[in-house]
């Protein structure tokens, strides 16, 4: 266990080094970003804000302060708000989240309960149904699925708003579009491993000695098909925050992914890193407690 | 014997062969699987003829005939069977034309990164030891981005163009190829035909290329057809985002951002892209899973 424990953090040591790499990486992607930001402006002020931002120093020099910077949260002032991007994003990160969150819990009470009833009722029609949803919606944009539902709940029926994140009944539309979009991948896995764990000799056996069968499912099945599940719960986090993004700029939300599209229109770049950053760095840290779960709750990974 | 048993028989000996016949008779056996290919070939020659049938130049605007409804709706002009948008663009044309951008970004950015992974993969897998760790720890760190978020800052650092599009969806999505190439070569290379290879005397980039990889092909095939449909998603939320391949030409992606303005005035400016995008990505992904159970009886 400790052996594993030490791997882990290792390599959570090198993420760490790696996502901070590719987040200095996006100011110098452009070759010039002074020349992004001010392109009509003469050479003698754009040498002055190199300056200033201090773009004219060899780039390890910029790399050693930049992590240095980065690991106090210091990413400089926006260049459009005039405040510290990091402040920006964290004011913003809590709405991300929770929309996220809600999403997610709403998208796990549905696959979880569907992906079994697929799984334990292989080639029935509501099996059939369930997976001609599950393709549907893996096929369909997540914007255009808010976009959708914006048109049936809130212009056909009138009964939802259709943008912000004041009210109750506003939050409904984009958790319901982030929840569909994560839903189906979801839906697969619980079905799959579902699938696998069922036709395993440990669950003839249950059945054999004469269980019910909801014994077998719940008590039996279930416990094993869950290690699946979690780690995709890890590793859809990331999937879920990308489609936050996505989801915050349909309904018009005031979350880090408004913040950051438009940092991107406006080339804030402190605001882009800042963003990239701290939900690069989120990823990691529930991917290595779901790393660390499932080592505890698989007792053949923890032996190796 | 059943096609499963064939594409495993046959794996071992002349893998191109056997993953090829049994693969087009799964697809022909599959009746949605079929009307996916039919579709898609469909939208493939719309996207190649775009000129010639598109019914009016995608770019021509027309004030008095602005929000002109689709077919069947009050108001609706027979020129115009999907109506057309807030400057009065015809929206058929333009999503005739939107498919030449997405099918394009979709296949030129798979090919990009399957080249890509499989090479990685394959040195990672072959080679192992430090090597190994160093390609995994970057997929690991590549995993830790959401791809869409890296996209869209390294699309918005570039400047929108296509060539951007396609660098960046390459460039990020090529870490699955990498770990399944990689988990079949650490498969492969314990067996026994790559065992006599190397008893003969051959040397290892003919071990990899004439004997390993060929028999990795039919799940980067199948892992290839999936991405293009995930491609063709990317595509359409950076440009719905304003960050994908410019304003020059039309995309699905652009015409849903445009309509979603409009949305309580003109439901199909929104709608009927979307649409498109749907058909397109569905047809890819029936095919796709058609071909994953033919070729690739082990991974789901």
């Amino acid at each position: 266990m400790t052996r594993v424990l030490v791997r882990r953090v290792l390599r959570l040591v090198v993420v760490v080094a790696g996502v901070s790499v590719v987040t200095f990486a996006i100011l110098h992607a452009s070759g010039d970003p002074v020349a992004l930001m001010m392109p009509e402006s003469p050479e003698a002020e754009r040498t002055e804000l190199r300056r200033t931002l201090g773009l004219d120093d060899p780039l390890v020099v910029q790399f050693a302060r930049f992590v240095a910077d980065a690991a106090r949260g210091r990413f400089g002032d926006s260049l459009y708000h005039r405040e510290p991007a990091m402040a920006l994003v964290l004011a913003r990160m809590p709405t991300t989240l929770t929309l996220a969150c809600l999403a997610m819990a709403a998208a796990l009470v549905i696959s979880v309960p569907a992906g079994i009833l697929s799984a334990i009722r292989r080639g029935s029609p509501a099996d059939h149904a369930i997976t001609t949803m599950v393709f549907l919606g893996q096929s369909m944009p997540v914007f255009w699925i808010g976009i959708m539902l914006m048109l049936l709940f809130g212009v056909a029926w009138r009964v939802l708003p259709v943008s912000g994140w004041t009210s109750w009944s506003s939050v409904v539309l984009p958790v319901v579009t982030l929840g569909a979009f994560l839903a189906p991948a979801q839906l697969r896995i619980v079905r799959s491993s579902m699938l696998e764990v069922i036709a395993l000799d440990y669950v003839r056996t249950a059945r054999a000695k004469g269980l019910s069968e909801r014994a077998v499912i719940w008590r039996h099945a279930l416990r094993n098909a869950a290690l699946p599940v979690v780690t995709v719960i890890g590793l859809q986090f990331g999937i879920g925050l990308g489609g936050a993004v996505i989801t915050e700029s349909v309904f018009a939300i005031p979350g880090v992914g408004r913040l950051i599209v438009a940092a991107i229109g406006q080339l804030d770049f402190p605001v882009v890193q800042a963003s990239v950053y701290v939900l690069a760095m989120m990823i990691v840290t529930v991917n290595f407690a779901v790393d660390l779960l499932y080592t505890w709750l698989n007792p053949v990974v923890r032996v190796r | 014997m059943t096609v499963r048993a064939l594409a495993v028989a046959h794996v071992s000996e002349s893998p191109r062969v056997a993953a090829a016949r049994p693969a087009w008779q799964w697809l022909r056996r599959s009746p949605l699987a079929f009307i996916g290919g039919v579709v898609l070939l469909l939208v493939v020659l719309a996207a190649i003829a775009a000129p010639q049938i598109a019914p009016h130049d995608p770019a021509r605007q027309s004030l008095v005939r602005r929000y002109v409804p689709p077919a069947g709706f009050t108001g609706a002009r027979a020129e115009h069977p999907f109506g057309t948008d807030q400057i009065g663009r015809d929206v058929l044309s333009r999503i005739i034309h939107g498919a030449r951008i997405s099918l394009l970004v979709g296949v030129c950015a798979v090919v990009l990164s399957s080249l890509f992974g499989v090479t990685l993969g394959l040195v990672s897998g072959f080679f192992e030891g430090r090597v190994d760790t160093v390609i995994m720890t970057v997929v690991d760190i590549m995993l830790s981005f959401p791809a869409l978020l890296l996209a869209l800052a390294f699309a918005a650092a570039l400047g929108p163009s296509l060539t951007t599009v396609i660098l960046v969806l390459g460039l990020t999505g090529w870490e699955r190829y990498a770990r399944v190439v990689r988990a079949e070569v650490l498969a492969l290379r314990e067996r026994d035909f790559v065992e006599a290879a190397r008893a003969m005397g051959a040397r290892a980039a003919r071990i990899v290329l004439r004997h390993i990889l060929p028999n990795t092909l039919s799940s980067v095939i199948v892992l290839a057809t999936l991405q293009v449909a995930q491609a063709i998603l990317a595509e359409a939320a950076l440009s719905f985002l304003g960050v994908g391949t410019g304003k020059a030409y039309p995309t699905w992606g652009q015409m849903i951002a445009q309509g979603r303005d409009v949305v309580t005035i003109a439901w199909w400016l929104p709608t009927l892209p979307g649409l498109a995008i749907l058909v397109t990505v569905l047809s890819i992904n029936l095919v796709g899973d058609q071909l994953r159970d033919a070729l690739d009886p082990h991974v789901r």
